[in-house]
């Protein structure tokens, strides 16, 4: 049986897009549900982290698998929370080419009433060639409210 | 980078706040480095662009990761004398409490050298040193080549 999917997780979706610090960096949100989140962050010379050769930070690719992570996260869910990350293990595998986009895949493997867990990967040209993988987790904080509730545009 | 180059050239300390001032991603996040007695002390003015949650309001968990890993990146440097920038193999990050709009600190420490990499633990916090917010525990290789 398939459900079409409540109108809340539209508003997670634009909620993700639209976070402070992701659109600082400049990223989209491209793929959004059902338990699985897929971002694009086109490379800019405000992510660098080496200037001699343009590779980007670490911490960008450590940003971008935290909040695809929390995406995957929100799209498993069957009512909105809020939800914070608990911990968040990231292999970096190759640097990642400058000049070119960076996208993250992140799915939700199982979500407790307490814990969701997830695994993705940062690629470029190649989801088999990461850049970098991560294993998370995220605590649910149910009866908190979500950013997604007040939906203030 | 030519700035750690040039200072171990001349046997000195790299300029710990230049040297984070001219990686980009540094910079747009808005960070400064000093020195202690203690080793490099980051620190982060709180800004509405590093925000993840806006209702708690919280740091996003990219942010933390990203001043954890630079102060991590930054205390290899000096205290490891690197010759370049310390490469990154894995971290882990443990959140331990919600980052609060506003001012945070971190700084790390070297829980072992060996020739190639390097075992680094961070932690950062905001008003207290004693209640990090966030460590951060990582691999990174480090090249001694040119010094």
């Amino acid at each position: 049986m398939t459900e079409s999917p409540p109108p809340w997780l539209k508003l997670a979706q634009g909620h993700m897009n639209q976070t402070a610090f992701f659109a600082h960096l400049k990223g989209e949100v491209v793929g959004f549900g059902p338990g699985r989140a897929t971002m694009r962050l086109p490379y800019g010379p405000h992510l660098v982290g080496n200037p001699d050769t343009g590779v980007v930070h670490g911490g960008v690719i450590t940003a971008l698998l935290d909040h695809t992570g929390g995406a995957a996260v929100m799209a498993a869910l069957k009512e909105p929370m809020a939800i914070a990350t608990l911990d968040l293990r990231i292999d970096y595998m190759k640097p990642a080419t400058p000049g070119e986009a960076i996208t993250a895949e992140v799915k939700c493997l199982k979500v407790t009433h307490e814990v969701a867990f997830v695994r993705g990967s940062a690629y470029q040209a190649s989801a088999d060639d990461p850049v970098a993988i991560c294993t998370g987790a995220f605590m649910l904080m149910r009866g908190i409210a979500s950013p997604l509730l007040p939906a203030k545009d | 980078m030519d700035l750690i180059a040039q200072a171990r050239a001349a046997g000195e300390t790299p300029d710990l706040d230049a040297l984070i001032q001219a990686i980009p991603y540094c910079r747009h996040l808005g960070v400064i480095a000093r020195l202690d007695t203690r080793g490099v002390l980051l620190e982060l003015p709180y800004a509405a662009h590093l925000i993840g949650n806006p209702i708690l309001p919280a740091l996003h968990g990219g942010v933390i990761g990203s001043l954890l890993e630079t102060a991590a990146l930054a205390q290899v440097i000096y205290e490891a004398r690197t010759s370049g920038l310390p490469k990154p193999v894995d971290i882990s990050i443990d959140y331990l409490r919600s980052g609060r709009a506003r001012t945070s600190f971190a700084r790390a420490r070297i829980a072992k050298q060996g020739r190639r990499v390097v075992n680094v633990h961070a932690e950062m916090w905001q008003e207290d040193e004693t209640k990090p917010i966030a460590a951060l525990r990582g691999h990174m290789l480090v090249d001694f080549s040119e010094t």
